[in-house]
Order: structure tokens, then sequence, then C-alpha cells
């Protein structure tokens, strides 16, 4: 079955929704396609015990609902190439095609290996708050949220409001460097109501900066954290993450060229969030972590771009512009110690799905020695955990997103009977677009 | 809560979730973990947004399903340890 769309919107999240509704305004037809069941993404996601605090719900199904755009919701993405790609919904193949793509993938957290983190308990720290609001039951147990960045507080707070005991969450920049991060803030209101709304809720939690977990201590499940100056906190639940990395598996198939960005890499973009590849937008995390509201303006500037109103994507640069100015902040302020970096010990496992310890991968001089000597980066999750670590652990040699081989289709690993159905194997990754990209926005800085 | 609570088949125990909640929370009140890894260890779900694969397990019959992506419904019948 083909199906055909002018624009094409692969993510349903802030930056994949705003998209789709730039694009549906300039009359063109829609298809938004996402492997969650629900649109809204990572940050607007629904909440199944405290459905009633779901302030996004309204603006998703007001825009669902408009005739123009077609949902594919629990549908991912599993092959593209110039001007269609394959999607797998409930185990039946879908080819779409399109005039335009935005890539809206988004990202997903910097899990860093250390000893114990493959103990049942130990999740990310947004992760731990994706499966509380997806029902995960929390009430009562206690909770320890640790790494770094914002999204710590958010965490927790989710925990805390359905019931678990937040016993601490540890930060590990170190206190000078927050408040340095905090005395910017005035300049966006916005993110400095929020953030003081978030302490206030959080007021009664001990928040402590320059800790980090060093192992998870249990047999068969988490019962102890332990911090780097030894303390040993009694734990249900340990939520440790250390920021975000873009998705980049679509981008890299479809042959966009990629920047770094930190120790990992993103999609590089013109200053009307095109990407090297012809017709093929990108906006929201997948082009730089930037949060929410970089998400949106770039979502709707890809969308009209994408729908052919330029006019309408450019009259919002400066909008961007602000967004992109307040992200810049964020590496600089929770740059990881390389203290924490030693918490992954050459014992901890590195690739949970192949089981590889980091000792092992030592032994190779980059990512496709070790993978074809280890296994690592071959299971389930094709590498997605393990590369993000090890590029930030062992630098860009092990940074899968920065090698030249990009990913093979499937992105995703799929059924064979989906495929035997459509009746294709996936295609091999096509070549990129000949025409080199003529204006890139440096990560953080003014256009 | 809105809608009726949905009850599904854990590994042979019967549990009852909110509406909308994930396979994964369900799993998380009857099972002591989602999986083996390759070496035995148990395992249980880490980033809760279908990256990890450490949430699969076996829904109604297809296998390596990632369970946190899964809405719960009623009557599924779920196994762990595949
Ligand atoms: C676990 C987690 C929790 C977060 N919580 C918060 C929070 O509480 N507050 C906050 O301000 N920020 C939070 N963030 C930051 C968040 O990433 C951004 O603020 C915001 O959600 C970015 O919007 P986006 O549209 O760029 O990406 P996202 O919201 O991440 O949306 C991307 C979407 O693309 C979909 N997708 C990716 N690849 C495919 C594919 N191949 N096929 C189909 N669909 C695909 C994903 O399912 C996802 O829904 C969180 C991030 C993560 C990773
Ligand atoms: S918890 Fe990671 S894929 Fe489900």
């Amino acid at each position: 079955m083909t199906e055909r769309c002018d624009v094409l919107v692969v993510g349903a999240g802030p930056a994949g929704l705003a998209a789709a509704q730039a694009a549906a305004s300039h009359g063109a037809r829609v298809a938004l396609v996402d492997m969650q069941a629900n649109a809204g993404g990572q940050v607007w996601r629904r909440d199944a015990r405290r459905p009633a605090s779901d302030p996004a719900r309204e603006r998703l199904d007001a825009l669902l609902a408009g005739a123009r755009v077609r949902w594919l919701g629990q549908a991912q993405v599993v092959a593209a190439e110039p001007g269609q790609v394959l999607v797998e919904q409930a185990g039946t193949a879908i080819e779409l095609s399109y005039g335009a793509l935005v890539l809206a993938t988004g990202a997903r957290e910097l899990l860093l290996p250390f000893p114990g983190w493959t103990l049942p308990g130990v999740t990310g720290a947004g992760g731990l708050q994706a499966l509380v609001k997806q029902g995960w039951p929390i009430a009562g147990r206690r909770v320890l949220v640790a790494g770094s960045g914002p999204l710590l507080l958010a965490a927790a707070a989710t925990a805390q409001r359905h019931g678990a005991r937040v016993v601490a969450i540890c930060e590990q920049a170190p206190a000078a460097r927050l408040h340095a991060f905090a005395r910017h803030l005035w300049r966006w209101p916005g993110k400095l109501a929020q953030a003081a709304a978030l302490r206030a809720r959080l007021a009664g939690t001990p928040y402590r900066t320059g800790r980090w977990v060093v192992a998870a201590h249990g047999e068969g499940r988490v019962v102890e954290a332990e911090l780097n100056d030894g303390e040993r906190i009694a734990v249900d639940q340990l939520a440790v993450g250390y920021g975000l990395v873009p998705n980049l598996e679509l981008a890299q198939q479809l042959g966009c060229e990629l920047q770094a960005h930190g120790a990992h890499a993103c999609v590089r973009v013109d200053a009307l969030l095109r990407t090297s590849v012809a017709s093929v937008y990108a906006a929201g995390e997948v082009c730089g972590i930037g949060g929410r509201d970089c998400a949106l303006v770039e979502g709707a500037m890809a969308g009209h771009a994408a729908a052919g109103a330029v006019e309408a994507a450019r009259a919002l640069q400066p909008r961007r512009a602000r967004a992109r100015a307040f992200a810049a902040l964020l590496p600089e302020h929770f740059r990881l110690d390389p203290r924490v970096l030693a918490a992954a010990t050459p014992d901890a496992l590195v690739c949970r799905c192949e089981d590889v310890r980091l000792g092992e991968i030592d032994a190779h001089a980059d990512w496709r020695a070790a993978k074809l000597a280890t296994r690592c980066g071959m299971g389930s999750c094709q590498g997605r955990v393990c590369g993000a670590a090890l590029a930030q652990l062992r630098g860009p040699a092990f940074a899968p997103s920065l090698s030249a081989a990009g990913p093979r289709p499937p992105v995703f690993p799929v059924r064979l009977a989906a495929l035997a159905a459509h009746g294709a194997a996936p295609h091999a990754p096509p070549p990129a677009a000949s025409e080199p990209i003529t204006h890139s926005v440096p990560q953080g800085t003014v256009p | 809560m809105s809608a009726a609570p949905v009850r599904l088949d854990i590994d042979g125990v019967a549990v009852e979730v909110p509406a909308g909640a994930s396979v994964a929370a369900a799993v998380a009140l009857a099972a002591p973990h989602f999986r083996r890894s390759r070496s035995g260890q148990p395992r249980a779900p880490l980033c809760g947004m279908g990256v990890c694969f450490e949430c699969r397990v076996r829904i109604d019959g297809v296998e390596h399903q990632r369970s946190c992506l899964v809405p719960a419904r009623e009557g599924m019948r779920v196994a762990c340890d595949d």
C-alpha cells in the first residue's frame, strides 16, 4: 500500500506538531508519524494516572482532528530515502511518498554506565519520568534522581507528584556553575518561572551539587546507590541521566550532513532549517538540544518552509535565535566532570544487549573494530544506548553518529512478516544530495 | 481517573492498571523482571521511550514488543523472559 502526502512529518513532539500545523495552514496534505501511541513527544507525554494535568492535549486533538492532517500513531519509520519512507504500524508495512519531509525525531537520554546500572530498578532520569507518566507504580517508593541538567528537576517533580519519596537529587555540576546559570535566566522569564516553580514544588527535597552515582548495589534489583563521596543511600528506584542526545538514525540514512554537538552529533541545517538533502528539513532536538520552546519555533519554521511559505518561516528567525541562545547555556553550565566518566569502570557492562564490558571495548581502536570483535552495538537497540555512551566516554573514534558508516535500514528492528507483506526488503541507504549546504547555523549562535 | 481500569494477564497473574497505562506499567506490578540478558541477568526498563529495548516482552504471542510503547488493553496476555 502506497500513500501520498505533500509534507511528511516524522515525530509528533512539539517540533513535529508545530510543523504539521504550519504546513497544514498553507493547505498542504500532511502526514504525521510517531512510534508512540499518542502525540506529544517527550515533554507532552500524556499522564495515565493524572489525565487532568495534560495542558497540551486540547491543542493536539484540535490539530489531529483537522481533515488535512493524517495521523499515524504507534507507527515507526523504519527506512527512508528521497521521496519516500517505509512505515511499520501494527505489523504491517506502509509506503509513504512525500513532497517534503520534516525530521522531528527528537532526542534520547545520555545514559552512562556504572557498576550495577543494569539492575532492575535503575532507569534514566527522563526514563523514570516517562515510565511514571505511563502508570509505572511509584507511590511510596524511595527514589534517587541523579545525573545532570534541568531534566532532573522535572523528573523528580513528576515522581513526587505521583507519590514517590524523592530522597535526593544529585547534580554532578558544581554549585558555582549552577549559580552562574541561574544568573542568566532573567533574560528568559518563562524559563525562570519554570525553574522557580519546580524548585518550590521540590522544596523539601535535598538538592546536592557536585555529587554523582558511582555504583548501584543489589541482588536482582537495586537497593542502594553509592555516591562519589562514598555515601550509600537506600533506594527502591534509581534514576540517572546525563542530558540528551539527538536521534539521528533517519537523518543519517537519508544522507543528511551532520555536525558535532558536544561529544555527539546533530543534523546540520541552514537558516530555513533545510538539511543538506533536497526537500528534507529538520527541527527541534534533532538539530541540537534546545528544549521545548526551541522545538516549537523550529517546527513551525520547518513546516512553513516545507509547504513553500518561505516568508512565514523567515519571520520566525528572531524567535528561533532567542531560543537557541538559551540552549547554548546548557552545555557550558552542565558540562560533565571527567570524574563522572570514571564511574564507568572496565568491569561495567557498556552494551546491555550483548553484555559487553567496557574493558573489552578498550582493546579496540574504534567503534567499528569494537563492534566486529565484541558484538557491542549489534543487539536489539542497535547501539542507541552504548553508542552514545562510548562517544562520551571514549571520544569521536567511538561515536557511531560521527563515523562515516551510518546505520543501515531498518532503523528499528522490524518483523520480517511486515516486510514480506509489503513485498520488499529494505533498500540500501541512498547517496547524499550533490548540492553542498551553503549556510549553516553553528550550535547556539544567532543566525 | 476517568475511564475504567484495564485488566491484563502477566505470566498468569491478573493485573489491573489505569486506562492509558503502558504494558510496562502492568508488568512492573506483577513480574520481578521483564527479560533476561544473554548472560542470564534480570533486566527491566531503562529509557521509558522505546530506545533501549530492555522492556521487551511477548504480548498476545508476538515476541519482542517494547512494552513501554504499547498501551495496555483489556485481556492482553503478556509473557516475560523470552
Ligand atoms: C525522556 C525525556 C523526558 C523529557 N522531559 C522533559 C520535561 O519534562 N520538560 C522539558 O521541558 N523537556 C523535557 N525533555 C526534553 C524534550 O526533548 C524537549 O523539550 C522536547 O520534547 C523536544 O521536542 P521535539 O519535538 O524536538 O522532540 P520529542 O519531543 O522528543 O519528539 C520526537 C518524537 O519523534 C518520535 N520518533 C523518533 N524517531 C521516530 C521514528 N523513526 N519513527 C516514528 N517516530 C519517531 C518519538 O517517538 C517522539 O515522540 C525530555 C526529553 C526526554 C528524552
Ligand atoms: S524501556 Fe527502553 S525501550 Fe522500553
